[in-house]
C-alpha cells in the first residue's frame, strides 16, 4: 500500500540521471555517465515492481497526486499519477526492457561515438535515453488526457532527438544531413497525429467538461454516439502518427537513422506502442462505438499486411525490422480496435521483448562487422585512414553479411530465438500473443482475420529471409568473414531478452489467462474476456509460419546467396519484388501528393505572395512609393513652400523694414538732436495743453 | 525786488539760447558750451524759485546739477579729444559713420 506514494520516482528518478549526465555527464567519464542513466532507468523499474507488488496486494490500485496544474472554474487538472494494472504493465514494461536497452547501450554507444568521431556524445545519447524514460512514464503513468498528452509529446521531442542524434551524418555514417532530414520528418508526420490528438482531446473536454480518465471513461454511456465516433477517429489519428499505422506510417522506416538502441527502445519496444495503450486506456470510448471499432480494426489489419510486404523486400537489416514492427503495431492496434484489448496489450508486451532483442541483435551484427571493417583499438589515428582508403562498406546490407553464426553464436542464437518468437513458433513468446489476436479476429472480424494471417505468413517469411541471409551460408564481403563477438555488456541484454521472449508468452497462456484477469481489474470484465484458444486458428498459423520458413529457406537456405547476387525472389516474383523493394513507391506518392505540392505552394507563398506581392508591390510600391511622395510633398510644398516661405518673408519683412527705417538714419548727431527736441516740445506741449 | 517772473523769461531765453545753440552749431565744443547754457538756465529757475517760495530743495538741485555737469563736462571733453585725435577734427557733421 505505502509504495503506491512512490509513483512520481519513477519520472523523477530519470529527470534526476538526466539532470546529473547533463551537468556532469562529460566530466564523470563514459563508465560514470553510463552508470548514473542505468541507474536511474533501473531505479524506475524497482518503482515498478513495487507498484506491481503494491498492487497485486490491493488491484483497486491508486490515483497519486503531485501538485495543482490547471484550475480554471470547474476545470481542474493536477500533476497526478494513476496506478492501475494497465498503467503499471507499461511502466514495467517501459522500465524493464528500458533499463537492459541502457546497459546494452552503454556498450553499444562506446563503439558508436568513435566511428562517430564525437566522443563527447556519448552522455548526451544517455540524457536523451532518459528523458524519454521519464516522458513516456508521464504518458503511461499519467491520470487524465493531458498529461497522457504531455508525455506523448515528450517522447516525441525525444524521438527526434534521438533520431537526429548524429545530426550532421547520413544513415550511411558520412557526413550529410540526411539524418535531420529523418528526424524532421518523423516530427512533421508525428504533429498530424498530434493535431488528430489533439482534436479528441478538445472533444472529450466540450463533451464530458473533463479530461481526467475518471471522469471521462465511465460516462461514455452517457453522450452522444457521434461524438464518441469523432472522438474516437480523431483519437485514431493520433494513433497512426504515433504508432506507425497507414497513412502516417512512413516515418518510422526513417527513424533507423537513429542509433540501434534507440530504434529498439523507442521505435519497436515503447513509444510507438504509445497509440496502442492510448486506444487501451480509451477502451470504454471505443467500445461505445463499433463503427470506428471496425475502423481501427481495419486500419491495424491493412497496416500489418501492407508492411510486411514491405519488409519482404528490404536488404538493409533494420529496415526489415522496421517495417517488421510496423506490421505487429498493425496486429496490436487491430487486437485493441476489435476490443480485445487484453490481447493487443499482451502482444505489446511480447513484442516489446523479442523486437528489443532483434534490434540489439541486429546492432550487435552492425556492431561486430563495424568492428571487423575498422578495429579501434590500439590504431585509431591510423584506422581513420585507411576508412578512406577501404572501399565502400554498409555494415546495415544483409547482402554483405553472411554465414555470421560461426563468428558470432551468441548473437546468432539470441537472433534466432527472437526472429522464431516473431514468426510465432510455439511455445515463444509470440505465439501465444499473435495467437490471441487471431483468435479474437477470427470471432469478430474475418476480413481482418484474413489480413492478418497473411501478414503472419509474410512474417515469418521475411524473418526466415533474413536470419538466412545473415547468419547462414558463406560470408559475402570482408568484414563478415572475420566478424568479432560483441562485448558482454552487448550481448548480456540480448540473453535476458531472449530469456524473457521465450518465457514472455506464459503470462497470459490459454486456460489460465493470469494477464486478463490483471487487467481485468482496469478495463472491468465485460472489456477484458479471455479468449477461447482455438486449436484451429493455432495449428493453422504455426503450420502457415512453418511453411513460410521453409519456403525462405528453399530460396535463400538451400542455395545460398552469392556476393552481388540478385535476390531469388525477383525472379520469382517479377514487378511485385521490385514494389516491395521500393516500399511501393508510398514515399514517392507523398512526395508527388503532398510534399511537392506543399512546397510549390510554398514557393508560390514565398515568390509570389511574399515576395512579389508584399515585398514588390506592397512594400516597394504602396507603402515606400506613397512614403516617398509624401516625404516629397512634405519637403517641396509643404517645407520649402509655406515654411521657409514663412521664414524668408519674416526674413523680407525685416529686410524691408530696415531699409525703410534707415532713412531717418542720416547719422548726423544733430538731425538725432532736432528729433528729440520736437520730440520732447510736442510731449510737454502735449502735458500742458491736454489738462 | 525783482519779480518772480523776470528770471522766468531770463532762464526761458537763455535755454532757447542753448537749445537753438545744440541744434544749429557744429562745432562739438560750441555744443557743448550751449549744453551748459541749458543747464544753467534750469539752475537759474530752481534758484529762483527756491528763493521765492523760501524753500531749499530748489538749492540742493542746483547743487546736484552743477555736479552732474561736472562729471559731464569731464567725459565729454574727454570724449572730443578721443574723436579729434582719430578725425583731426571735431566737427559733429563728420561723425556719421554709423548710419544705415
Amino acid at each position: 500500500m505505502e509504495a503506491f506514494n512512490l509513483v512520481p520516482w519513477i519520472v523523477f528518478l530519470p529527470v534526476i540521471g538526466l539532470l546529473l549526465n547533463a551537468a556532469i555527464g562529460r566530466r564523470i567519464g563514459e563508465r560514470g555517465a553510463a552508470l548514473v542513466a542505468i541507474g536511474a532507468s533501473g531505479g524506475a523499474f524497482v518503482i515498478s515492481v513495487l507498484q506491481y507488488l503494491s498492487l497485486a496486494a490491493h488491484p483497486e490500485g491508486a490515483v497519486v497526486p503531485v501538485a495543482d496544474w490547471i484550475g480554471i472554474g470547474a476545470l481542474n487538472i493536477p500533476w497526478a499519477f494513476r496506478v492501475d494494472t494497465l498503467s503499471v504493465t507499461m511502466m514495467l514494461v517501459v522500465s524493464g526492457v528500458g533499463t537492459l536497452i541502457h546497459i546494452y547501450a552503454a556498450g553499444y554507444m562506446h563503439y558508436d561515438v568513435r566511428y562517430k568521431e564525437d566522443v563527447g556524445s556519448y552522455a548526451r545519447f544517455f540524457v536523451y535515453l532518459n528523458l524519454f524514460i521519464a516522458a513516456m512514464m508521464i504518458l503511461v503513468g499519467g491520470d487524465s488526457y493531458l498529461m497522457l498528452f504531455v508525455g506523448w509529446e515528450g517522447v516525441g521531442l525525444c524521438s527526434y532527438l534521438l533520431i537526429g542524434f548524429w545530426y550532421s551524418r547520413s544513415p550511411d555514417g558520412k557526413h550529410g544531413i540526411l539524418n535531420s532530414l529523418a528526424a524532421k520528418k518523423a516530427f512533421v508526420v508525428n504533429r498530424i497525429g498530434d493535431f488528430g490528438f489533439l482534436l479528441a482531446m478538445f472533444a472529450i473536454f466540450w463533451a464530458f467538461g473533463s479530461l481526467n480518465f475518471d471522469e471521462v471513461l465511465p460516462h461514455a454511456e452517457a453522450v452522444a454516439p457521434w461524438i464518441i465516433m469523432f472522438i474516437t477517429l480523431a483519437m485514431l489519428l493520433g494513433v497512426t502518427g504515433k504508432s506507425a499505422q497507414l497513412p502516417l506510417y512512413v516515418w518510422l522506416p526513417d527513424a533507423m537513422a537513429g542509433p540501434t538502441p534507440v530504434s529498439a527502445l523507442i521505435h519497436a519496444a515503447t513509444m510507438v506502442t504509445a497509440g496502442v495503450y492510448l486506444v487501451a486506456r480509451s477502451a470504454p470510448l471505443f467500445a461505445a462505438v463499433p463503427a470506428a471499432q471496425s475502423i481501427v480494426a481495419l486500419v491495424g489489419g491493412l497496416t500489418a499486411l501492407f508492411a510486411a510486404t514491405i519488409a519482404v523486400g528490404q536488404y538493409d537489416i533494420k529496415k526489415v525490422l522496421a517495417y517488421s514492427t510496423i506490421s505487429q503495431l498493425g496486429f496490436m492496434v487491430a487486437a485493441v480496435g476489435m476490443g480485445a484489448f487484453v490481447a493487443g496489450m499482451f502482444h505489446l508486451i511480447t513484442h516489446a521483448f523479442f523486437k528489443a532483442l532483434l534490434f540489439l541483435g541486429a546492432g550487435s551484427v552492425i556492431l561486430s562487422l563495424e568492428r571487423a571493417h575498422h578495429p579501434l583499438d590500439g590504431h585509431h589515428k591510423e584506422s581513420a585512414h585507411e576508412e578512406k582508403a577501404h572501399a565502400h562498406f554498409d555494415p546495415q546490407d544483409m547482402r554483405e553479411m553472411g554465414g555470421l553464426r560461426k563468428q558470432i553464436p551468441l548473437t546468432f542464437w539470441v537472433y534466432l530465438i527472437g526472429a522464431l518468437a516473431l514468426a510465432g513458433i510455439p511455445p515463444l513468446a509470440g505465439f501465444f500473443s499473435k495467437d490471441e489476436i487471431l483468435a479474437d479476429a477470427l470471432a469478430a472480424n474475418p476480413l481482418v482475420y484474413v489480413l492478418l494471417t497473411a501478414a503472419a505468413f509474410l512474417t515469418a517469411f521475411y524473418m526466415g529471409r533474413q536470419v538466412l541471409m545473415v547468419f547462414f551460408g558463406k560470408a559475402r564481403s570482408h568484414p563478415a568473414e572475420k566478424a568479432v563477438e560483441s562485448p558482454l555488456v552487448v550481448t548480456l541484454p540480448l540473453v535476458a531478452l531472449a530469456a524473457l521472449s521465450v518465457f514472455g508468452g506464459f503470462i497470459n497462456i490459454p486456460g489460465v489467462h493470469q494477464f486478463t484477469s490483471w487487467l481485468e481489474h482496469t478495463l472491468g470484465h465485460e472489456l477484458a474476456h479471455a479468449t477461447e484458444f482455438n486449436v484451429v486458428v493455432a495449428l493453422l498459423s504455426t503450420v502457415l509460419a512453418l511453411g513460410a520458413i521453409y519456403l525462405a529457406w528453399t530460396l535463400y537456405g538451400r542455395q545460398p546467396l552469392e556476393a552481388k547476387q540478385v535476390d531469388p525472389l525477383r525472379k520469382r516474383l517479377g514487378r511485385i519484388f521490385v514494389g516491395m523493394e521500393n516500399k511501393w513507391w508510398v514515399d514517392e506518392f507523398y512526395a508527388w501528393l503532398i510534399v511537392r505540392p506543399y512546397k510549390r505552394f510554398a514557393a508560390f507563398l514565398a515568390d509570389k505572395v511574399d515576395w512579389a506581392f508584399w515585398h514588390d508591390w506592397v512594400h516597394d510600391s504602396v507603402i515606400a512609393r506613397g512614403f516617398r511622395g509624401l516625404a516629397h510633398f512634405l519637403a517641396n510644398p509643404v517645407d520649402l513652400g509655406v515654411i521657409d516661405g514663412i521664414a524668408n518673408g519674416l526674413a523680407a519683412t525685416a529686410n524691408g523694414l530696415a531699409k525703410g527705417l534707415s532713412f531717418f538714419q542720416t547719422g548726423f548727431v544733430r538731425n538725432y538732436a532736432l528729433v528729440t527736441f520736437f520730440g520732447v516740445v510736442l510731449m510737454l506741449g502735449y502735458l500742458v495743453f491736454s489738462s | 525786488m525783482v519779480p518772480v517772473s523776470y528770471y522766468f523769461a531770463l532762464s526761458a531765453i537763455l535755454f532757447a539760447l542753448g537749445a537753438l545753440g545744440v541744434l544749429i552749431r557744429r562745432n562739438a565744443i560750441i555744443i557743448f558750451m550751449s549744453v551748459e547754457l541749458m543747464l544753467n538756465a534750469a539752475n537759474l529757475l530752481f534758484v529762483a524759485f527756491a528763493r521765492t517760495y523760501e524753500a531749499l530743495n530748489g538749492q540742493i538741485y542746483v547743487f546736484f546739477i552743477i555736479a552732474v555737469a561736472a562729471a559731464e563736462v569731464a567725459v565729454g571733453l574727454a570724449i572730443i579729444v578721443a574723436i579729434f585725435k582719430t578725425k583731426q577734427s571735431i566737427d559733429i557733421d563728420e561723425m556719421s559713420s554709423l548710419k544705415g
